[in-house]
C-alpha cells in the first residue's frame, strides 16, 4: 500500500510517533529550521529545549537509564552537531540507547566547507553503535526505523542520523516500514544450551561461588532473574558501578560494588571465590585492577550479549553469548540442587567484619559519607541518584543502598564530568513518582550549570546537591598518593562561585551548610518543595580521601584501606 | 602470525571508512587490505591481511562482526584458500641488463606491460611471498617505483565424494 506525499520533516515527525517517541531533547538552528517549523504543530511529543547540546545528549541518556526506553536528540548541523560528541561517546561507552538525529547542509554542499557544515558521521564513527547519513528521502522512514532497532537491542548504544537540509524539505510518498532486515546484525539472544548446562552443573558443584553483575543485568531488564536464581541458592553477589541495584543491596546476600574502590569483602571473595559468574559485566580495568591477578584460583563464566566482550580482558573457563535475561532464567531451572556455600560464607562474613565502611563521624566535621547516609536513611534507598564523576561517585556507590535497578545513574566508562546535571533532568521527564537526586561535586557542577535553567523551566523537582570539597577531589586524591602531593590545578576554593547565589539566579531554592546537625533539616525543606528544583550545597571537608583503593593496575594486596597517619608509619 | 581474512560488507557509503576506523581505533595491525565488487552488486568483499596473537585475531574478527555492515567475516587462515596479489614494477634499465630483467620477470610469470628508454614495467601477479621473491631479486636493477594491490583471498571450492562421483558418471570417466 502507497502512503500519503509527505516533507521530509513531517516524515520525520511521523516516524516518531510510530516509535512512541514522547519527549525529544533539542536545540534548533540553521539547518534544522523545517523540522522546528513542522514541530511547532507536533502535539503527540515534548520538546524540551536544553540549554546545551552536551546537557540534550546526557538528558536522553538519563532518560533512557531511568526509563528502558530510547533516549532522542535533535540538533542542528556543525557546531550543534559537535556538542553532542561528549554525551554520544558517554551513551557508547556505558551502552545507552539514544538516538541523536543532526541537522545537516543540503547534500550539494556537503564537502563544501559550508557555514556550519561539519562531517558528523565521519566523527561520530568510532562513538556510535552505527550512523546513517541520510543521502534521499526516500530512505528516511527505512533509517529512522532502523536507527530505533540497533539502538535498542542487543547491547544498546548511541545511533546518529545526520540529516541534511535538502532531505528534510524534500517530498516523497511515505510508508514506515512494519519490520526491517538487516542482515549484518543480529544479536544473539538465546545462551547455547550445552553452555547452560555446563555453566549449572559447575555452579552446582561450586564451593566459594560469586556472581558478578554488571549494568547488562538491568538493561535486559533481568533483576528478577537474578533475585530467583541468587536467592534460591543463596548466592553472594557483587555488583559493578554499573549493576548497582540489579540485587537489592540492602540484602544481606549484596556483597556492594567490587573493584578499585569496592568493598573490601567483595574484593576478597573475588580473589578467594573458586567459581566466577559473570552476568553482563565486561572485566573492565576499573573493576580487574592487575588482570593476570584478577580471581586468580576462579573457573570464570562469562554471561555476555556481546561476544567481543568475551576474552577482551580476561581470558574466561566458559563464555556464554546470549540475553543475561533468558540465560539467568534458563541457569535457575537447570540448578536443581542449591551449592553448599556456608563455609563461604562465614568467611565472607569474617571479610565484613575485618574492615567494613566508616567514616570518622564524632569531630563535628560535615562529610560527603555522612550526607549520603542521611540520604539513604531519608529516601529509604528508593530515590534515582544520579551522580556525576569523582568521589562523590565513589561514595554514592558505596553508602548508598540502591534497592532497585535503573536508580543508580552515572556515567561509568566514560567517566563524564558534568554528567549528573542534565541527566538528572532527563531521569526525572521519565520517573514521577520517586526523587530524582543529582549529585555532584563542586568542579563537575559547572561542567553543565546552564541547564539549571531548564530544570526551573520545566518545574522539575529535581534535588541538586552540590558536594563541594573546594577540589577536584578525586584528581586531589591521586595526587596526594601517587604524585607527591603535588597538588597542581585541583585547588577550586579560591575560584569557586557562590553556588546559593547562582542557584538563586536561575530560581532555585537552594540551601548550604557546613554542619553535619543542618544536613537532616534542611533535607527536610528540600524535599517538601515539589513543584521546581532546589540546589542544596554541602560544603565538606577538603581533605577526605576514598577507601578502600587498589591502585591502578595493582592487586588487592595494594589496597590500602585507611589513610597513612605519619604517626603509624614510623 | 599473519592471517588473511576475508570479510562480506554492504557496498555502502562509509563501509570501508568504518572498518578501517575500527582498525585504528583498537590498534589493530593491517598489513594489506583491499575491496572490491562481488558477484552481488549490493555486496563487496574486502580482504584484509592482518597480524597479532590468537588472542588478537580473535577480537579482530568479533569486533568486524559487530560492524552493522559487515555481512561475513571469515578468517581463512587454516582453510584451503586460493591468494593473489599483483604487483606493478618499474625498474631502470642499463644497456646490457634489459634481457636479464625480462629474464628474471619470466621465471616470475609476469608480463612486461611498459617501457621506454629508460625504465621498463613489469607486473607480476601471485601469491604475496612469491611477489616478495620476485622484489628481492629485481632490486638489484634498481627499482625506480612500484606499486602492490594487496592480497585477495577466496576460499578453494570444496569438492565431496559424491560431487566427484557425480562428474565421473556424467562425463563417463574411468577411475
Amino acid at each position: 500500500m502507497k502512503g500519503p506525499f509527505l516533507s521530509g520533516a513531517e516524515i520525520f515527525f511521523e516516524c516518531l510517533k510510530r516509535e512512541k517517541v514522547e519527549v525529544v531533547f533539542g536545540y534548533p538552528g540553521g539547518a534544522v529550521l523545517k523540522l522546528y517549523e513542522k514541530l511547532y504543530d507536533v502535539d503527540f511529543l515534548k520538546h524540551i529545549l536544553v540549554r546545551h547540546e552536551q546537557g540534550a545528549t546526557h538528558m536522553a541518556e538519563g532518560y533512557a537509564k531511568a526509563s528502558g526506553k530510547t533516549g532522542v536528540v535533535l540538533v542542528t548541523s556543525g557546531p550543534g552537531a559537535t556538542n553532542t560528541v561528549t554525551g554520544i561517546a558517554d551513551a557508547y561507552m556505558d551502552s545507552v540507547p539514544i538516538v541523536v538525529f543532526t541537522g545537516q547542509v543540503p547534500t550539494h554542499l556537503i564537502g563544501n566547507d559550508a557555514f556550519q557544515e561539519a562531517d558528523i558521521v565521519g566523527i561520530t564513527r568510532p562513538i556510535t553503535k552505527h550512523n546513517f547519513l541520510v543521502r534521499d528521502v526516500h530512505e528516511l522512514a527505512t533509517i529512522i526505523k532502523k536507527a530505533f532497532f540497533i539502538a535498542s537491542t542487543g547491547r544498546p548504544g548511541p545511533v546518529l542520523v545526520d540529516l541534511p537540509k535538502d532531505v528534510i524539505n524534500s517530498l516523497c510518498e511515505f510508508d514506515y516500514p512494519e519490520k526491517i532486515e538487516l542482515r549484518g546484525y543480529k544479536p544473539t539472544l538465546l545462551g547455547h544450551q550445552n553452555q547452560i548446562k555446563k555453566a549449572a552443573d559447575i555452579i552446582r558443584n561450586a564451593k566459594r561461588l560469586l556472581f558478578y553483575v554488571g549494568g547488562g543485568v538491568i538493561m535486559s531488564g533481568g533483576d528478577r532473574e537474578l533475585r530467583l536464581l541468587a536467592k534460591e541458592n543463596n548466592i553472594p553477589i557483587t555488583m559493578t558501578l554499573q549493576g548497582l541495584g540489579a540485587f537489592p543491596m540492602t540484602e544481606s546476600q549484596s556483597l556492594g560494588m567490587l573493584g578499585m574502590h569496592g568493598t573490601y569483602w567483595a574484593n576478597q571473595a573475588v580473589n578467594n571465590c573458586d567459581v566466577l559468574v559473570s552476568l553482563g559485566a565486561r572485566f573492565d580495568d576499573r573493576v580487574t585492577g592487575k588482570v593476570d591477578a584478577f580471581a586468580p584460583g576462579a573457573y570464570k563464566i562469562h554471561v555476555d550479549i556481546d561476544p567481543t566482550c568475551i576474552d577482551k580482558n580476561v581470558i574466561v573457563d566458559l563464555p556464554i553469548v546470549g540475553d543475561v535475561k533468558h540465560v539467568m532464567a534458563e541457569l535457575a531451572a537447570e540448578i536443581t540442587s542449591p551449592p553448599d556455600l556456608d563455609d563461604w560464607w562465614t568467611q565472607i562474613e569474617k571479610w565484613k567484619e575485618e574492615c567494613p565502611l566508616t567514616f570518622e563521624n564524632n569531630d563535628g566535621k560535615l562529610r560527603t559519607q555522612y550526607v549520603l547516609d542521611r540520604l539513604n536513611e531519608f529516601t529509604k534507598g528508593e530515590a534515582v541518584i544520579v551522580t556525576d564523576v569523582g568521589q562523590h561517585q565513589m561514595w554514592t556507590a558505596q553508602f548508598y543502598k540502591f534497592n532497585h535497578p535503573r536508580s543508580h545513574i552515572t556515567s561509568g566508562g566514560l567517566g563524564t564530568m558534568g554528567f549528573s546535571v542534565p541527566a538528572a533532568i532527563g531521569a526525572a521527564f521519565a520517573i514521577k513518582d520517586r526523587p530524582v537526586i543529582s549529585i555532584s561535586g563542586d568542579g563537575g557542577f559547572q561542567m553543565n550549570i546552564q541547564e539549571l535553567t531548564t530544570a526551573v523551566y520545566n518545574k522539575l523537582p529535581v534535588k541538586f546537591i552540590i558536594i563541594n570539597n573546594s577540589f577536584l577531589g578525586m584528581v586531589r586524591q591521586w595526587q596526594e598518593l601517587f604524585h607527591a602531593e603535588k597538588y597542581s590545578f585541583t585547588d577550586l576554593g579560591d575560584s569557586n562561585p557562590d553556588f546559593c547565589k547562582v542557584g538563586e539566579a536561575f530560581g532555585l531554592k537552594s540551601y548550604s551548610t557546613t554542619k553535619p546537625e543542618d544536613v537532616d533539616p534542611i533535607l527536610e525543606e528540600a524535599f517538601s518543595i515539589n513543584d521546581g528544583p532546589v540546589l542544596i550545597e554541602f560544603k565538606v571537608e577538603k581533605e577526605d580521601m576514598v577507601f578502600p583503593i587498589i591502585p591502578s593496575g595493582a592487586t588487592l594486596k595494594e589496597m590500602m584501606t585507611k589513610r597513612l597517619d605519619p604517626k603509624e608509619m614510623t | 602470525m599473519k592471517h588473511t581474512i576475508s570479510v562480506l560488507v554492504e557496498n555502502q557509503f562509509g563501509t570501508f571508512n568504518r572498518v578501517v576506523t575500527m582498525f585504528s581505533g583498537k590498534g589493530f595491525n593491517v598489513h594489506s587490505l583491499s575491496i572490491g565488487e562481488t558477484e552481488t552488486a549490493e555486496i563487496s568483499r574486502m580482504t584484509i591481511v592482518t597480524e597479532g596473537e590468537e588472542k588478537i585475531i580473535e577480537q579482530v574478527v568479533k569486533q568486524l562482526n559487530r560492524l552493522i555492515d559487515t555481512i561475513k567475516v571469515v578468517d581463512l587462515t587454516a582453510q584451503p584458500r586460493v591468494e593473489r596479489e599483483l604487483a606493478l614494477i618499474t625498474i631502470y634499465y642499463q644497456k646490457g641488463n634489459r634481457a636479464d630483467i625480462v629474464s628474471v620477470c619470466e621465471i616470475f610469470r609476469g608480463n612486461v606491460v611498459d617501457i621506454n628508454n629508460k625504465t621498463i614495467t613489469l607486473e607480476i601477479t601471485g601469491p604475496p611471498d612469491k611477489i616478495d621473491a620476485a622484489i628481492n631479486v629485481l632490486e638489484a636493477y634498481g627499482i625506480k617505483e612500484m606499486a602492490r594491490s594487496g592480497t585477495v583471498a577466496l576460499k578453494r571450492g570444496e569438492q565431496t565424494k559424491a560431487d566427484k562421483k557425480e562428474l565421473v558418471q556424467k562425463n563417463n570417466l574411468q577411475v
